[in-house]
């Protein structure tokens, strides 16, 4: 599985790098967490605001700071783990 | 409304502190006390509240809106409108501003948004009805809506597109009108609430310490500079005293929620209002970090040009201001 966080490097999306770090070191997952800063490559998402939480290329998350609870609950059927 | 927060104060410095009502400590903590209770109050119900619009319109919806519709001019009017319920920060402006260029909105009317939505934000608001109440802050919001609709509408006619960057154009170029409808999102109120809560609590605790730091500072100043102290310095006669108090504002970007209880000392000790409030707009409505997040989308030329022309309307503001209050 792949987790990109776009975002521009402002502090939420800091915070939201922080959030999915936890939420896959908690459930031991094995995951990519690549952190895109690029406008160019985030716009190709289509997305108005950051930060945005990518799930194998499709948005999951944009324009706001989930918790961690939230992004644990997106890797869910992707895993079938029981939270 | 708040006389019980003065009573606190009051009785709280003067009878329980046994501070003299006449000195300068007095006065300058009586003002602390009374000021962060009512400005905190203010600013958590006017961020909730803000809040709750804030999720019925995200800016995709705002986008679509202004691209699917031909509204004659009105456009301007709109975009500013949604800026003043869209949140608003600086590191969305570069994918808000592709946004709305991809669905084929206007440049001027982008630029239109991107004036108002900083300037007239939840914080600003609350800070403004706890500072200078109801009919300064119907002031403040009414002059950032026309602020950016005008600037926007300037920006519009000196057809600007030549100077964004040139991947840009090529966005530019194959945009087209939104033509799908905007499948909103059938959340209940009861839904949303946590998510708004949370941006509440998040906004707060990143602003507080500011307004406790400017209020802080406000109040020593109320308690130790005299009245009328600046009057000789920024009187409403002195023609220089709008351009500079918006000058001297654009590099105080992050403190917007620090300044104003500064600026309310300021305003109380002598200098005009116009001038105070085309201060604020500067502080809040220019900011550095925006320029240079903006850098990947518009040359330099275009950035001093955006700037340029909201510096000129807001120092037009406050001479207007000056004039008529």
């Amino acid at each position: 599985m792949t987790i990109k966080i776009l975002g521009t490097g402002c502090p939420n999306c800091k915070r939201t790098e922080q959030a999915v770090k936890t939420a896959i070191e908690e459930l031991n997952i094995d995951a990519t967490v690549i952190k895109v800063e690029d406008i160019m490559e985030i716009m190709q998402y289509n997305i108005m605001s950051t930060p945005a939480v990518v799930l194998d290329e499709v948005v999951k998350i944009k324009g706001r700071v989930p918790s961690v609870q939230e992004v644990k609950d997106l890797f869910q059927p992707e895993y079938k783990i029981n939270l | 409304m708040f006389n019980w927060t003065q009573n606190l104060a009051d009785w709280l410095v003067y009878s329980a502190l046994g501070i003299s009502e006449k000195s300068h400590l007095g006065a300058a903590l009586n003002f602390f006390i009374y000021d962060s209770i009512k400005i905190l109050i203010l600013l958590f119900v006017i961020i909730f509240l803000m809040g709750i619009v804030n999720s019925y319109f995200p800016v995709e919806k705002v986008r679509n809106f202004l691209s699917r519709n031909k509204l004659y001019g009105a456009e301007y009017l709109m975009a500013s409108l949604f800026g003043v319920v869209t949140p608003f920060c600086s590191c969305s402006s570069v994918p808000l501003f592709i946004g709305f260029v991809k669905g084929g909105i206007p440049l001027g009317v982008t630029f239109a948004f991107l004036v108002t939505s900083p300037l007239v934000n939840e914080v600003a608001i609350g800070m403004f009805l706890g500072m200078f109440g109801v009919k300064i802050t119907l002031i403040y919001v009414i002059s950032g809506i026309l602020l950016g609709m005008i600037s926007g509408f300037i920006l519009q006619k000196m057809k600007l597109e030549k100077h964004l960057t040139p991947w840009v154009k090529d966005v530019l170029v194959n945009a087209e009108r939104e033509q799908n409808a905007f499948e909103s999102e059938k959340t209940p109120l009861k839904d949303r609430l946590p998510f708004i809560w949370d941006e509440v609590k998040k906004i707060l605790t990143g602003i507080i310490p500011y307004v406790l730091i400017g209020i802080a500072i406000g109040g020593l100043m109320h308690g130790y500079i005299p009245d009328g102290f600046f009057e000789k310095y920024m009187h409403r006669d002195n023609p220089f005293a709008v351009p500079m108090a918006t000058l001297l504002a654009v590099p105080l970007y992050a403190n917007a929620a620090g300044i104003l209880p500064v600026v309310q000392v300021l305003v109380a000790k002598g200098i005009p209002i116009g001038t105070a409030i085309a201060f604020m707009m500067a502080v809040v409505g220019l900011s550095f970090p925006e320029a240079m997040l903006l850098k990947k989308v518009m040359t330099l030329k275009l950035i001093l040009i955006f700037f340029g022309v909201v510096t000129m309307c807001i120092i037009f503001s406050g001479y207007l201001f000056n004039l008529i209050l």
